[in-house]
Formats: C-alpha cells, structure tokens, sequence
C-alpha cells in the first residue's frame, strides 16, 4: 500500500469509493511510524489500537454506504499538545509526562467527525517552546533530509512525520514560528491560520494571545482541506472568531493576474543565506510570471518583534504554566512533606530547561515594578508592528519572505545559547504578533540539497489568497526533490 | 530599561519564589546569566516612542463572545480526578496548608 | 487626645447565577465533592474560560443601583498567585478596568440617611475550598470560579456601626436586586475591612491595616472596634502600626496579623488573553435599567410619605422586597395602611418568628390579612374575634379558605341584629336579678359585669356599641 503520491482529498475518496481500506492506509500509516521512530522519533506515542479500532469502523460505515467526511480514513499525526481523550497528551514534558485527558481539543473532534484516523501523538519542544525540537523531554527529533539535522520546531514531530511519508498531513501549532519553520525544514507545506480563525480549547495553552493551530501537509492542497476541516467558531474559545470558513481546498493554480506582492525591505537584509535569497527570489518570479505586481515596502518595526514577542509569550506562559502544580494531575513530587515544597519540587523537577527559563522571564517581566517597562511596552510595540501590517495591506494583498535566514541547522548547534535560538524567529513573529495568517512552503533547495521554504503573509482572515499564491508557486516550481530518508 | 544590574542571583532566587520553582546552585547561576543576556536584549524597546500607544493585548480587535446562563454538565467527579496523584474520595489530596 | 476611626469596606457577594463565571458548571450548593466541576474550573490543560452574560447583567444591575458609571471597555486581568484552592494559579478578575466606577450609597444609621462612595465594583472568581486535617488537607473546587461581585467603598465610614449598617442596607439591595441571597453564614457575602485611625483634626489618613474574614454583622462593628482600639492603644504607647494585613477571629474578639507588607503577595496582574475585551454599550445598560427596582430606602421614603408611616416601621417593611410587597398587596387591598402595618409588624412578624419563616412562608397570605382588615373595619367582626381568627389562621389549617368562608364557616359573625341581642340581654337579666337591682339602686359598677356574661354568651360575637346600648337602655329602663 502506497499513499505517498496521494493526496489528503484523494486518499479520502478514494476510501469513501472503495478503491483503498482505511484499514489498509492506517495500518500502512502505523508501520512506517513505528519503523521511523528509532531514527526520527517523531512521535511521543502511536496510537496503534485505537487507529486500527477507528479505521475499521470507518470501513464499515463505507461498507454500509454512509458518507464519512472529507477527511474519510486519512491517516493523520496530531502534534501532542492537543488533547486526545483516553490517550496520552505530555506537551513533550515531564510535568504531564503520564497525563490522560478526560476530554478532546475541538480540532480533535473536527478532525475525528471529518473521518480522519489519528495514528499517533508527535514529539515537539517541550510545551511548543522552542525552534529546533531540542527541548523534548522525549528527545531530540531529526530532519528526514539530514539526520544530523533539527526538523525545526516547535512542531518538528508533525513536520517530520509528513516529510518522512508518515502521514500525507499532520496538525502542528504555531506561537512565533512554530508550523511555519519547521515545515520551512521540512520541505513541507504549513499554515499558521490567522488568530482566531481555529479552536484553541483544549490545546495546551503556551502563549494564549499567540497560540493557533494549522495543518502541516505534502501539498498546499492538502493544507487547504485540513483547514477548512478545522476553521470554525468554537463557543468554547472566546477568542475564536465568527467568521465564514471559504472552501480553501477548491483554490487551483491559475494565474494571478492583479495580485499585488509586497516584498518587505527588512526582511530582505544581509545576513540570509545566499541559497536562502536565490529560491525566494526563484518564488517571487513564479508569481511575478503569473501577473502578479511586485513592489517593495516596508515594515519599519520588524527589527523589535522578538523583543516584543520574548517578553509577551513568556508572560503569558508564566501564568498559562502556573496550572502544573503537582495537585490535580501531572507530576507529583515523591518526597515533599509541605505544600510549599510540593509546589516547587514539583516545579522544578517536572519542568525543564526552557520553560522554567520563560517562567523565570516571565514572571520577572510582571513582576511588581516592572510590568509597564516590560510587559506594557512590549504590547506598545505589537500594536506598532500590527500597524506595519495594516499599513501595508491597503498596499499590497500578500506578503512575501523568506521563513529563516538559512536552512535545518545541526543538532546541538544553538541549544547552548537561548538568545541565538530566539534570533532564529525574526521573520516568523511580527506576523504573530499581529495576529495574521502565513503559509510557509518549500520553494528550493540548498546546494547540499536541504529545503528552503518562502513565506507568505496576508491579512486577518485572509487565508485563501495565500493558498492561491502558494498553489501557484507549488505549481510551478522548477524541481521538485525527493526526501532521501525511505521507508 | 537598562537591564542588566536589575539580575543578580537574589532577583533569580525571588523570581523562582514567585514562580514557585525550586532551582538547582547551577540553575541560579546559568539563569542569572542567561535572563540578563535577554533582558539586556529586549531593553532596545525602550527606543521606541509608545506615547499614547493603546497596549496591543490580544492579536484580534474582536470584543468576547458571551456564554448563557445554561448549566451543561461535562464530566464526572471520577473523570475529573482521574488524573489526580493522591486523592480522597473524590477529593484532591494535599500535603497540609497550614 | 481624642481619636478618628476611617473605615472602608470592601464586600465579596456571591451572585445567583445559575452557572459559574467561565464555565457551564452548576452552582448548586451542597452537593457531592467535586460534583460541580469540569476541566475549566479545575483547570486541565487546554480549558477556556467563556464568560457567563448574566453576570455582566448582575454587574451593571448592581452598578446602577449603587449610583456607579458603567463603563463601556472592560477588560478582565490575571491575579497571579499559588494555593491550592486555586486551580490555575491565578484567579480571573478585573483589575485595571473594572465595570462600574464612582459610585455612592445611602442608607439610614440610626434613622439618619448617610452616603457613603463606591469606588468600585468588578467581577471575579471564587476559589474552590481546602479542609485541613493534620497531615493533609483536602480540595473541593466546586466553588471554583462562582462567580462574585467585589464591591469597594471609598473610605468614607467613621464608625464601626456606620460600617455594619451599610453593610446591612447593603444586604438588603443585594436582595432587592436578586443578584445575591445575602447568606453570610454560607460566606455567601462576606467582607474585609480597611481601618485606620487619626486623632480628631488631623487630615492625613493614618496607615492602614486591612482585618479580612468578617463574616457577620455583629463582626463588622466588633473586629473594626476592636482593630480602631488597637491601633490607638499603639499610638498612645508611642508606638507606630505597621501596615498589614490581619485575622478576625470572632472566637477571641480580636485580630491576629496574617502577613506584613513586605510579605505582600505580588499578584502580577495582567490582563487576561484569554478573555478579549467586553464591550458594554448603552442600549445594553438602557435594557439593564428597565429592570432596576425600586430600592429600599426610596421604597421606605414612599411608605412614609404615602401610607403616612412612621420611618422605624417603614424601614422594617421595606428592609426585605418580600416583606414590602406583602405590605403593599394588604394596605392596597384593606385600603387601611396603618391597620396592616400594624398587623404585620404586631402579629405576623410575632408569629413568623414563632415559627421560624420568612414572609414567603406566611401562613396568612396577604389577601387573607386584608380581608380580615376589611372585615374588622366594617365591623362585620370584632377587634377580638380578628385575633382569634388570626391565631388560627397562623396554625396553617385554612390554607385556600377566603376569611369570609373561615368566618361564616365557624359563625364568626359579628351580630349587630339587635332583636338576636336583646334576647341575650333578656335572658342574662333574668338570671342576674341581683345584680339588676344592685344597678338599679345605683352600684353603676356591675354594668361591666353584663357587658361580660352577654359578650360571653354571645361568644365574643355582639357588636360591642349595641350591647352597650342596648343594655344600658334596658337597665335603666326597668321591666
């Protein structure tokens, strides 16, 4: 049984007519998870039983000739930051390293009801904290294009499993960079939607005004559908929004004469890497010869975005992170004899690195005396650098850069210096902070063939111009290479 | 915003009685270290004029979205601490408070 | 030297929502451990808050009542601290924004109206309950996220019983409005106090020490009183009060410092992410002011001014809605406002106390209680026989009878007939010719003796003007 060269849309059809069994294309799915894992390590728990259980059910519903959904037996990977019930949701952490939730994220049940088969649970930073994978405390994650290398974070497991032919799509979240980058890694296609576009209930909060999960996938089509499976208001969140859900997954290359492209001048400066620059400018021609108009403009307080974003997020983590505390679930301290002890035993020993790192930031951040030069004045800014992208709208519909300055980079090379690793986000949290929605793809290679992705950038709610723009530049990209990782 | 003599290891020791993290010696050390590092790098927004800049709280201008007053019941006493370490009954167990 | 007490309160009052503040989880009191509570409000990972409306409704009712601005951005922040108790490790309030500002209540201290300001009043979270046994201790949250009301006075009071009767009439508008049963015992509203103390003239506040706990009335006055004692007893001993946060405990009458200011929590509040701004427009304040009753003290102007009451017993039937409605529907219906007054505030608070009830439970139903008015005032029965009647009524056994059927069922009639008297009178002379003679020869005195036996006879029924009549007309006028 061989899905890679299908599509999410096809795979689904092609189960609702009976030409494939979901069982056939799940427990496909489930062998190549577990015969990766040694290598890759993309998944913190593979959900075997209950997939295979799934995928039968799915049959039989066929079988019985009842319509299942879009997503009808598609194996799927979901990054373990959603809750699953009955199943295992760690965060990558040690804190809630055995925690099994009573209930599901709203994505899962969307997904479920559309009839997709979640095969297993994907590795990422610890509490999506992070741009390489390093920081699992279920190890490190590695890119299928170089072993050696990070598959980018902090959704690396989800990135990894569908560059590795694992699942054709996966579900990632993205806080500063976190779908984008490692699909950029990857050699994949992933969608940040735009904040409130997707539920958050029941994703493991990291940076609430930030957090949004998006569907990371083979093709920009694939994408498309998993997240018009997944858009919607949801009166569980708040912060959702009640906006129409277009059928992203009808959009075909075409040409896209009148689209107006803003290249940012910031983003575009000295210290990316020339392979980097030579395949986005490769992007920026495609769209260029598909009629649209290209100019430059700018984006002024780009240069700020991660201080901004370095201290928000973390602010909002040290409250979000103040949950884990050893008395309603999670890890629990042995040997604390007080409350107090409880609580910071349970803390320190059940957090690691880079959490404790944000917490400590964090609270620091808010902390009395502090508050308005820091957490004030970084939400100052955000609203100046929501203003460059406002401004730059009325300009131009879609915004094109690269996603990182230079390819994977190797394993162990930043994860000693916390502030180099932030500096890997420049170009992926101004879009965040502003709330907008981004797509990241591949768009080339570098000359020892790891993939470098382009990112493009819209306006609130404004996700089908980017899948337009990016199934054109999909369309026609000059070469196309294979993963050498096989299973 | 100048930032780096605003962390000195009591800062750090303070900062994680806050928190309520127990730190390592080395923990202390490294995160003195490292806080002032980034601290030092975030105080380049203290270049930026703010006057008058409504804080930027959430990414969306959107205004909540309201609940009724209807009671929906979602889960058990026993699936709510079924993920508890040590409980009573249906009680969550403590070390003492007091 | 003589000293100053300034006091301002800040109230906690539970609301009457059916479902807590962020989650669909009931508030019924009373039941199973952690029956009540879903992964919102024991915080699993991944839950949500979603605002409860009605409680903005409360909110803006309550700010109208007490006089306050509604504002129109409201914004609701994170109140950073750990215990147990508090399952996310903040509790969601309202901080820089809250909903209503700048308000005042008045209400009578000792028959005289005083205002006092509101400075504010916001919304926020209960915590869930810990119990301590020794060695460990136990967490119930199903009062985790009930929603409150915080309800801040300026510090305007200057004597402990000042404080306890605003916290009183406080009480009672909570009532009026519905938004809280005022259940105190049940720490349904409870409060702390902010008290200091300066001598008399001096126009510097002293520092402040804030006495949380107060759960009662009588501990309002008590635990300011004893603190305002304390303070000054430092003061005159040279000494200076340290501002702190201290203990009630009413066992001991006294307050116990609980942590210094240095050991102040630092609560890093933020505003919430979570929740995105709430937007409250006038046409929403508009609705929520159509639904204002009328309050206490203007409902206890109204009683004195148009049934002509005195302040005391107006302030007793207007203290609750229930009880002013009763009145109402019997004064209307009687059309004799003192005569139900008088009842009420007589009989049927006597009996409701005998009882142990609230007017709710009346066992005379404010119609029944103006008909026997009715029936008094057309002197179809007596003043005496309406006191039998109500004591029997009071023991619940006429429920759904109308006083006309009580009356003619048990022939409680008065009898004005004055031939049915005359042949009372007849006979009862008859058998006293004694007596008769006795008046006769001009012992005055025994005419009580017949009115007596002839009321008695006629069990209480005679119309008491024709028995005099008529029997002072047949003893005089000699058979």
């Amino acid at each position: 049984m061989d899905f890679d060269k299908l599509s999410v849309k096809t795979i689904a059809e092609k189960i609702q007519n009976k030409e494939l069994k979901a069982q056939e294309v799940v427990a496909e799915s489930l062998n190549r998870a577990k015969k990766s894992q040694k290598d890759l390590n993309s998944f913190i728990t593979i959900c075997e039983a209950e997939a295979l259980k799934k995928a039968e059910q799915i049959d039989k519903q066929v079988s019985g000739g009842k319509g299942v959904g879009p997503l009808c037996g598609v194996p799927v990977a979901v990054k373990d930051i959603l809750l699953t019930k009955g199943i295992k949701t760690t965060a990558a952490s040690k804190i809630l390293g055995n925690f099994i939730p009573p209930y599901s994220s709203t994505v899962v049940e969307k997904l479920e009801r559309a009839g997709a088969v979640i095969i297993g649970k994907t590795n990422l930073d610890e509490f999506a904290m992070g741009a390489s994978n390093e920081n699992s405390a279920f190890g490190v994650v590695k890119n299928p294009w170089d072993l050696t290398r990070v598959p980018g974070g902090s959704s690396g497991g989800s990135a990894a499993a569908v560059a590795a032919k694992i699942t054709p799509a996966s579900i990632g979240t993205d806080t500063g960079g976190s779908i984008r980058e490692p699909a950029n890694f990857c050699g994949i296609v992933g969608i940040k939607p735009t904040y409130g576009r997707v539920s958050r209930f029941g994703v493991v909060a990291f940076a609430s005004s930030l957090d949004q999960v998006g569907p990371m996938a083979d093709t920009v089509e694939s994408a498309a559908l998993m997240l018009e499976v997944i858009s919607g208001k949801d009166e569980k969140d708040s912060t959702s929004a009640n906006v129409a859900v277009e059928e992203f997954s009808k959009i075909k290359a075409k040409d896209v004469k009148g689209l107006r492209v803003g290249l940012p001048k910031e983003y575009f400066v000295d210290g990316i890497e020339a392979d980097v620059k030579k395949s986005v400018e490769e992007a920026i021609k495609i769209l260029k010869d598909a009629g649209a108009q290209v100019k430059e403009i700018s984006l002024p307080m780009t240069k700020h975005g991660i201080a901004v974003y370095y201290l928000i997020a973390p602010c909002e983590a040290s409250a979000n992170l103040s949950r884990y505390d050893g008395i309603r679930f999670g890890y629990r301290s042995s040997d604390a004899t007080s409350l107090e002890e409880l609580y910071k035993r349970s803390r320190g020993e059940g957090f690691g690195a880079e959490p404790k790192r944000r917490i400590m930031l964090g609270t620091f951040a808010l902390s009395s005396g502090y508050y308005d030069a820091y957490y004030k004045k970084a939400c100052q800014v955000r609203r100046l650098i929501k203003e460059d992208f406002d401004k730059a709208f009325t300009q131009v519909d879609v915004i094109v850069t690269p996603v990182t300055t230079g390819p994977a980079f190797k394993i162990g090379d930043k994860s000693s210096d916390p502030l180099a690793m932030y500096l890997n986000d420049i170009f992926t949290l101004p879009p965040s902070l502003a709330g907008i929605p981004g797509i990241s793809l591949n768009c080339g290679y570098t000359k020892q063939g790891l993939p470098i992705g382009v990112q493009l950038l819209s306006n609130h709610f404004e996700e089908a111009k980017l899948i337009q723009a990016g199934c054109v530049i999909e369309a026609n990209q000059k070469e196309v290479k294979k993963v050498p990782y096989g299973l | 915003m100048s930032s780096q003599s605003q962390i000195d290891k009591k800062t750090i020791q303070k900062i994680a009685s806050l928190a309520q993290l127990a730190l390592t010696a080395k923990e202390e050390d490294l995160y003195t270290t490292q806080l002032g590092q980034i601290l030092n790098y975030v105080s380049q927004l203290s270049e930026v004029n703010t006057e008058n800049i409504e804080p930027m709280v959430t990414a969306t201008e959107m205004l909540v979205t309201f609940r009724e007053d209807e009671v929906k019941k979602m889960l058990t006493p026993d699936e709510v601490l079924s993920n508890a370490p040590e409980r009573s009954g249906h009680l969550f167990k403590v070390p003492p408070v007091l | 030297m003589d000293y100053e007490t300034i006091v301002g309160l800040e109230v906690h009052a539970q609301l009457l929502t059916n479902t807590k503040l962020f989650c669909a989880c009931s508030t019924e009191f009373g039941v199973g451990d952690n029956e009540n509570t879903c992964p919102i409000c024991t915080a699993m990972p991944g839950a949500l808050p979603v605002l409860n409306k009605r409680v903005v409704d409360f909110a803006i009712l309550t700010g109208l009542a007490l006089n306050c601005k509604i504002r129109s951005h409201n914004v609701f922040a994170r109140k950073n601290y750990f215990y147990p108790d508090l399952p996310k490790g903040y509790q969601i309030s309202q901080f820089e924004d809250p909903i209503c500002v700048g308000g005042k209540l008045s209400f009578l201290n000792e028959g005289k109206e005083e205002t006092i300001g509101i400075t504010r009043i916001h919304m926020e979270e209960d915590a869930g309950k810990s119990t301590h046994h020794g060695t460990f201790s136990l967490i119930n949250l199903n009062r985790s996220s009930v929603p409150l009301l915080e309800i801040v006075s300026e510090p305007d009071f200057r004597s402990p019983k000042q404080a306890a009767e605003y916290m009183r009439y406080l009480r009672s508008v909570l009532l009026y409005l519905g938004v809280c049963d005022g259940n105190m015992e049940e720490g349904n509203l409870r409060c702390d106090a902010n008290v200091s103390v300066r001598k008399k003239g001096e126009t510097k506040f002293g520092t402040r020490v804030e006495i949380k706990n107060i759960n009662s009335f009588r501990f309002v006055e008590k635990a300011i009183e004893y603190e305002a004692g304390r303070q000054i007893d430092l003061i005159e001993s040279g000494q200076k009060v340290s501002q702190e946060t201290r203990l009630y405990d009413p066992d001991k009458n006294r307050t116990i410092s609980m942590r210094s200011k240095e050991e102040a929590h630092d609560y890093r509040y933020f505003p919430d992410p979570d929740l995105l701004p709430i937007s409250v427009d006038n046409q929403w304040v508009e609705k929520i002011k159509n639904m204002l009753p009328e309050l206490p003290l203007e409902k206890l102007k109204r009683f004195m001014k148009e049934y002509n009451l005195p302040q005391y017993d107006s302030e007793i039937l207007t203290d609750k809605k229930e009880m002013a409605l009763y009145f109402e529907e019997v004064a209307k219906n009687s059309k004799n406002p003192k005569a139900a007054s008088n009842w009420i505030m007589g009989d049927l608070l006597r009996i409701l106390n005998e009882q142990k009830k609230d007017i709710t439970q009346a066992p005379i139903t404010a119609r029944q209680l103006a008909d026997l008015i009715l029936n008094i005032d057309s002197a179809k029965i007596s003043g005496k026989i309406a006191k039998t009647l109500f004591d029997e009524l009071a023991t619940g056994k006429h429920a759904g009878l109308s006083i006309d059927e009580i009356i003619s069922k048990n022939n409680l009639a008065q009898v004005t007939d004055t031939k049915a008297i005359e042949v009372v009178i007849d006979k009862i002379m008859t058998a006293n010719s004694g007596q008769v003679e006795q008046y006769r020869a001009g012992k005055e005195k025994v005419f009580g003796f017949f009115v007596g036996q002839v009321m008695k006879e006629m069990k209480g029924q005679g119309n008491p003007q024709i028995v005099n009549d008529l029997l002072k007309k047949k003893l005089k006028g000699g058979e």
